[in-house]
């Protein structure tokens, strides 16, 4: 199979949905993340509305300040991801290069805030699987907590490891105008764990 | 464009060759939805600490975060601009999701 052939193999839409492969397969991957992540909200749900003496108010134990800030820097990681995807649409290597490495720095300082928001909360005692912390709400709490907000990070830190290693393909040139499937897809999950933190960062910290 | 080398096989140039979709959809404002996000967030801490009912404050929120993600979904996962039966298939979990929740929720 030749490149040229390879290319047209990647881009060409699928006759039923009307889109190539990688993106249909991206899409139905997401589609079970769906699945996955609603099962964790709807468990916090049916908890926190069974024990609602369990769950702490709002700011009382968790930093919304600084998780607020740091729903900041994932939306900000969202833009430069759909700014990276906009550059190459137009040609503009370097842009793609920038802009996907200020995706990357970004989403792993959102993971580096996170790793000292569980300190700071850890070093209070609110840490899963102990009783140590039932003042502040319970067991339940922090399981829950742990629970959602630790496969949120583990998604990102997989998307981090995916961002560097689609910067390294930009870096080789594996991306042009006309076959840029591997930027998009990477930016398909990275929207998704920016939207998933959406909702969590409501249910879990606002309400 | 096709071309044929000397040998007889086709050769194709993903660079002129108008069988390979390239994106034709408009550039959404990527700054202003980046924007829309922003003041969404900041009005979201508002309402969660303005001190509205109970009630009040769940639906405010998760009518914000809703709003805020179909954002994303739309502009930067470009669903707006996708094929109408990729839209549908991935509303399609949705109703399962609501379902999933609603089911487990009537046993308390």
């Amino acid at each position: 199979m030749t490149t040229a052939t390879a290319v047209l193999e990647t881009r060409r839409p699928m006759p039923g949905m009307g889109v190539y492969n990688m993106k249909l397969g991206m899409w139905v991957f997401l589609l079970s993340e769906v699945m996955f992540f609603t099962s964790l909200i709807g468990a916090y749900i049916i908890l926190r509305a069974a024990h609602p003496d369990a769950f702490a108010e709002p700011g009382v134990v968790l930093n919304v300040p600084l998780t607020a800030f740091n729903t900041f820097v994932l939306i900000c990681s969202s833009v430069t991801m759909v700014k990276a995807f906009a550059a190459i649409e137009h040609g503009d290597q370097a842009g793609l290069k920038r802009w996907l490495i200020a995706t990357a720095l970004l989403g792993m300082f959102f993971v580096g805030v996170q790793v000292v928001e569980y300190i700071k909360l850890a070093e209070h005692g609110f840490v899963p699987a102990t009783a140590a912390y039932a003042a502040a709400g319970g067991p339940l709490y922090g399981v829950t907590f742990y629970t959602m907000t630790g496969f949120h990070g583990a998604h990102v830190s997989i998307g981090v490891l995916c961002l560097w290693f689609t910067v390294f393909q930009a870096f080789r040139g594996r991306y042009t105008r006309e076959k840029h499937g591997g930027v998009e897809i990477m930016g398909l999950y990275w929207h998704f764990v920016d939207l998933v933190w959406i909702i969590l960062f409501t249910i879990v910290y606002l309400i | 464009m096709q071309t044929h080398t000397p040998s007889g096989n086709a050769m194709l140039d993903p660079a002129a060759d108008p069988t390979i979709p390239v994106p034709e959809r408009p550039t959404p404002r990527y700054m202003l939805v980046f924007l829309g996000l922003f003041i969404l967030t900041i009005i979201e801490l508002g309402v969660a600490f303005v001190g509205l009912s109970r009630i009040m404050t769940i639906v405010a929120l998760i009518v914000l975060a809703i709003y805020k993600a179909v954002l994303v979904a739309l502009y930067y996962m470009h669903l707006r601009f996708e094929p109408t039966r990729l839209r549908v298939a991935v509303l399609a979990p949705l109703p399962l999701a609501f379902i999933l929740v609603l089911a487990v929720l009537t046993e308390f």
